[in-house]
């Protein structure tokens, strides 16, 4: 019998997890996906929000500024990287101004730090931003992260501590039994006491497993340009003027050097089309020239899309079912659900299962995580003694971002570690750079198979079906 | 610090045959840093004929092009490190690399080649909308996985771009079982050359869509199928016009980029349109000493051509490392009207050393044109041109007499008759 399942490993599920695997419980964490965070934590601007933005009373401004707060010592404590880069919020002409002024206000009574600068002082410092803009406000403690990093990290000391993780298992049913409920996916059933609805857009489905949810999903597809990181375009978040529409197109330098430039925000009826569109990369490049100027769209190196996992309430729903005791949905978790995260779960664990479950601290649980060897991270002193003890880190496999085989070898052996080609892209980076894997996704694969023990044409890119390899020659 | 008189990064056919023409003018103390497993660069996947036919008189596979110049290079003692990869250059000319024996060692040279190759444009670069299923490869990456690995990618194949690794790949891959339904390219006229469109394409009675793209990718887990459209005037899809395809594999084959990761480190001023660095007619960056050749520099379609510069480079470089740099005044050369690129990009006026010799393309199909050099308004020399594709990178030699003292930019156009 397990005390708590959690249905979905996306930031929201793996930092629940990760926070439910300090105590003596038997957790399941489960997603339908092939590998951890392949949601909407996996195609998003990345940004740890400090809390200026949502409206006053909502659960959003309760938890925002303190996921924030959270971050500042958990990021290091999971070993992840981050910039505390500052976001930019950009006005133009006096009325937009005033909307600042409102941001400022929220600001203070959070307190959340800022300062104020011209647009002089602002394009000193980001010369392409725009010269129509005429004051901004910048958010300095603003940081960026690699957001799944963050969720396969907790996900990592969740399993370290006993938490179990089945991936490839949808949820495709649940029975109320005596004692809590039964979990179906097509190879387990789990019976478990109390089960928590992290499913992102899925989530309205989950919850209607058990109930009649008092929402329903409302996916927002946002689309982005990937500038290769040899093009320097800004050091700090751009954002215009938040409108009713949401957060407008941005300018977003990411950990490694790259910028993204997006998103534009558009509901769709489905929960799986992560297609981007020339509709969609249309209003992004013409609307990124509000603020922005020399938008170098024509070095992008991808393009993308996330759904986000937004709903007919405007707020995050983390509650138990009124119709389903002891079935809690995290839902609703759309931006800044990123940012919001350790404090959603804190929220959970403290508000909901408090009076549910036993909480007795486990003695042996470690709820930190080391770095993995990144080379590139090193000094040339340990580098060269890396590469003493193990010569695979001296063997480079990416040539854009230069990854060696060594750091490729680490991440599939690790617990939760990767399987596929995209496993080993979303953790050490091959592929991400602007050849986008040319080069190296067949020395990537044949790591995989001789890693995994499988043929090349079991090695999958992403999910159980897309397969790389159709047939050997001869 | 070791410091080499020359090393050559790269050793793939310019790099090869820049080192066997150092040793060959004399210049004894080189290395080449090459960071894959052999020499030969994308030579060793291409194992198709039609390599060498002006260097050698008689069609070659990839491989045994490569080898004739490994196994010169080996006469010559040139010695190469594999698995080598160079990570970093500065304007001092210190070269940092790494390799599992020696770990990360930095080194000088009196003067460094760049022979780093190309890469391919990828999905990104083109804007495909749609979803982002296994089954899109590069051309070059398909190729790999059959020529190198063993491995064939689909059995139900449609190409994007016109390119030649493209066409190579629709003939291999028919030739190996797969089905091609076709080649859609963007412009009105074919980017790969005339002999492969033939002989990969027309040969096998696969189609080609002039004027079309890919508009639209289906699958979530494996590529399911594609939309292709007819292009307007715009290059912006025409609505209505769209054609299904029910396809497991979509290869790419839109252009070819220089690599100038370590030409950008170390500051080199680069072309904006060939992506490359800016040369001198000794194929000298902006950086003293540091040199580029093949299609590190800009892309080209033929090998033959690359192992020519190579040597040109090398020529240069020896001459650089015995005698300093040329002196004198230099001139900047232009891409006039319906010119994509000109290489060198720039030239010195005095003290001119022979001959340049200048690769350049045409931004368009042209039959029977006239190709005009001029430095300001005096017309240095006019060429009647049957036939001129952008696909055929385009020669032109410029005497001694004809360069020295020109004032203003050199500019080469080509106008329609
Ligand atoms: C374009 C965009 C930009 C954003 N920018 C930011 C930002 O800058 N800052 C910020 O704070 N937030 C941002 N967000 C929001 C943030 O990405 C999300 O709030 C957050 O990632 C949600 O995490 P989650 O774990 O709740 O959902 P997800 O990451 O979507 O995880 C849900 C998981 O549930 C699984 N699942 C679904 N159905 C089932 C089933 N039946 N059985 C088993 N598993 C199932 C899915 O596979 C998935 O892995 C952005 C979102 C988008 C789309
Ligand atoms: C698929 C394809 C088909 C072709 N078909 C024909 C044909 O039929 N006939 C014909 O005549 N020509 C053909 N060509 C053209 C011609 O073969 C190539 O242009 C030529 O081989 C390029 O040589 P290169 O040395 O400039 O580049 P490459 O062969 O790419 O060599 C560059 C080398 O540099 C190495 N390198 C790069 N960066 C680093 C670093 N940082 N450190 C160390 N090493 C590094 C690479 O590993 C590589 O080995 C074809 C080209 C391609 C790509």
């Amino acid at each position: 019998m397990y005390d708590v399942v959690i249905i979905g490993a996306g930031i929201t599920g793996t930092m629940l997890a990760r926070d439910l695997s300090r105590y003596k419980l038997k957790v399941a964490l489960i997603d339908k996906e092939n590998d951890i965070a392949d949601g909407a934590t996996m195609a998003n601007s990345a940004i740890v929000h400090t809390g200026y933005d949502p409206e006053d009373g909502t659960l959003k401004a309760l938890l925002n500024p303190e996921g924030a707060r959270i971050y500042d010592t958990l990021l290091d404590d999971l070993g992840c990287r981050y910039r505390t880069a500052g976001a930019y919020i950009a006005a133009c002409g006096p009325e937009e101004e005033a909307h600042l002024d409102v941001l400022a206000d929220r600001a203070d009574r959070r307190g959340i730090p800022y300062e104020w600068l011209t647009g002089d002082e602002a394009r000193r410092n980001e010369p392409n931003l725009n010269d129509q803009v005429t004051k901004v406000l910048n958010f300095y403690t603003t940081k960026i992260i690699y957001p799944w990093e963050v969720a396969i990290a907790c996900a990592e000391v969740a399993v370290g501590n006993g938490v179990e993780l089945y991936l490839n298992s949808p949820c495709t049913g649940i029975d109320k039994t005596e004692s809590g409920y039964t979990v179906h996916t097509p190879e387990h059933d789990f019976e478990t006491k109390l089960i928590v609805n992290a499913a992102g857009v899925c989530a309205d489905q989950i919850n209607a497993m058990v109930g009649k949810p008092r929402f329903e999903m409302r996916p927002k597809k946002g689309e982005y340009f990937v500038i290769d990181n040899n093009v320097h375009y800004v050091d700090h978040i751009i954002f215009p003027v938040p409108s009713a529409k949401g957060k407008g197109v941005l300018a977003v330098p990411t950990v490694y050097g790259n910028t993204l430039i997006g998103p534009n925000s558009d509901y769709i009826a489905s929960t799986t089309d992560t297609g981007s569109s020339f509709q969609g990369l249309d209003y992004v490049r013409t609307n990124i020239v509000r603020i922005m100027k020399n938008a170098p769209l024509n070095r992008s190196i991808r393009n993308f899309a996330g759904l986000r996992p937004s709903s007919s309430v405007s707020d995050f729903i983390i509650e138990e079912a009124a119709d389903a005791p002891g079935f809690v949905n995290a839902a609703s978790i759309e931006s800044p659900g990123l940012a919001s995260a350790p404090a959603v779960s804190k929220y959970i664990i403290e508000n909901i299962l408090r009076d549910k479950l036993e909480w007795t601290e486990n003695p042996d649980a470690v709820m930190t995580r080391e770095r993995p060897v990144v080379m590139a991270e090193l000094s040339e002193e340990e580098r060269a003694e890396m590469i003493r003890k193990n010569p695979l880190y001296g063997r480079i496999i990416c040539r854009c971002e230069q990854i060696s085989e060594g750091e490729i070898v680490d991440c599939i052996r690790r617990p939760c570690g990767a399987h596929t080609v995209k496993g080993v892209k979303k953790r050490v980076r091959p592929g991400m750079g602007r050849c986008q894997g040319g080069f190296c996704e067949p020395r990537v694969l044949a790591i995989l198979a001789r890693e995994l023990n499988i043929s090349p044409l079991d090695v999958v890119l992403d999910s159980k079906a897309s397969r790389i390899l159709c047939q050997e020659n001869r | 610090m070791r410091n080499y008189q020359a090393v050559i990064i790269g050793g793939g056919s310019a790099g090869l045959a820049a080192a066997v023409t150092l040793k060959q003018k004399g210049i004894e103390d080189i290395l080449v840093l090459e960071k894959d497993g052999e020499a030969g660069g994308i030579l060793n996947q291409c194992i198709h004929n039609g390599f060498g036919l002006q260097t050698f008189k008689e069609q070659l596979s990839g491989p045994a092009y490569a080898e004739r110049f490994e196994d010169q290079a080996e006469q010559l003692n040139v010695e190469i490190k594999l698995n080598t990869m160079v990570t970093g250059l500065n304007a001092q000319r210190q070269i940092t690399y790494v390799n599992p024996d020696e770990g990360y060692v930095t080194i000088s040279a009196d003067a460094v080649i760049l022979a780093v190759g190309c890469y391919e444009r990828s999905r990104g670069a083109v804007e495909i909308p749609g979803e982002r299923p296994s089954g899109i490869y590069t051309a070059g990456q398909a190729q790999r996985y059959l020529n190198i690995d063993g491995y064939l990618v689909g059995k139900k194949v449609f190409i994007l771009g016109s390119g030649d690794i493209g066409l190579i790949m629709a003939r291999r891959m028919t030739l190996e079982g797969a089905k091609v339904y076709g080649v859609a390219e963007l412009m009105p006229y074919s980017n790969g050359l005339p002999r492969n469109m033939k002989q990969c394409l027309e040969d096998f009675g696969i189609p080609l869509y002039l004027s079309h793209t890919v508009t639209k990718i289906y699958g979530h887990d494996r590529l399911e199928g594609i939309d292709i459209a007819k292009v307007g005037p715009d290059r912006k899809p025409v609505p209505g016009s769209e054609i299904h395809f029910d396809v497991d594999t979509l290869l790419l084959s839109v252009g070819l980029i220089p690599e100038n990761h370590l030409g950008d480190e170390a500051g080199i001023e680069m072309d904006p349109r060939t992506r490359g660095p800016v040369v001198d007619e000794s194929y000298m960056t902006g950086i003293r000493g540091i040199f580029a050749c093949g299609n590190g520099l800009h892309v080209h379609d033929l090998v033959d051509f690359v192992s020519l510069q190579a040597a040109r480079a090398a020529e240069g470089a020896a001459r650089y490392i015995r005698e300093g740099e040329p002196e004198g005044r230099t001139v900047n050369t232009a891409a006039g009207e319906n010119v994509l690129y000109v290489v060198p990009g720039k030239i010195h006026t005095d003290n001119v050393p022979g001959h340049t010799e200048f690769f350049f393309r045409v931004r368009k199909p042209m039959d029977d044109a006239v190709l005009t050099v001029r430095a300001g308004s005096k017309v240095i020399r006019t060429v009647r041109k049957k036939k001129l594709i952008p696909s055929e990178m385009e020669r032109l030699l410029l005497t001694q007499k004809q360069l020295t003292g020109l004032e203003g930019d050199l500019v080469i156009e080509v106008r329609e008759n």
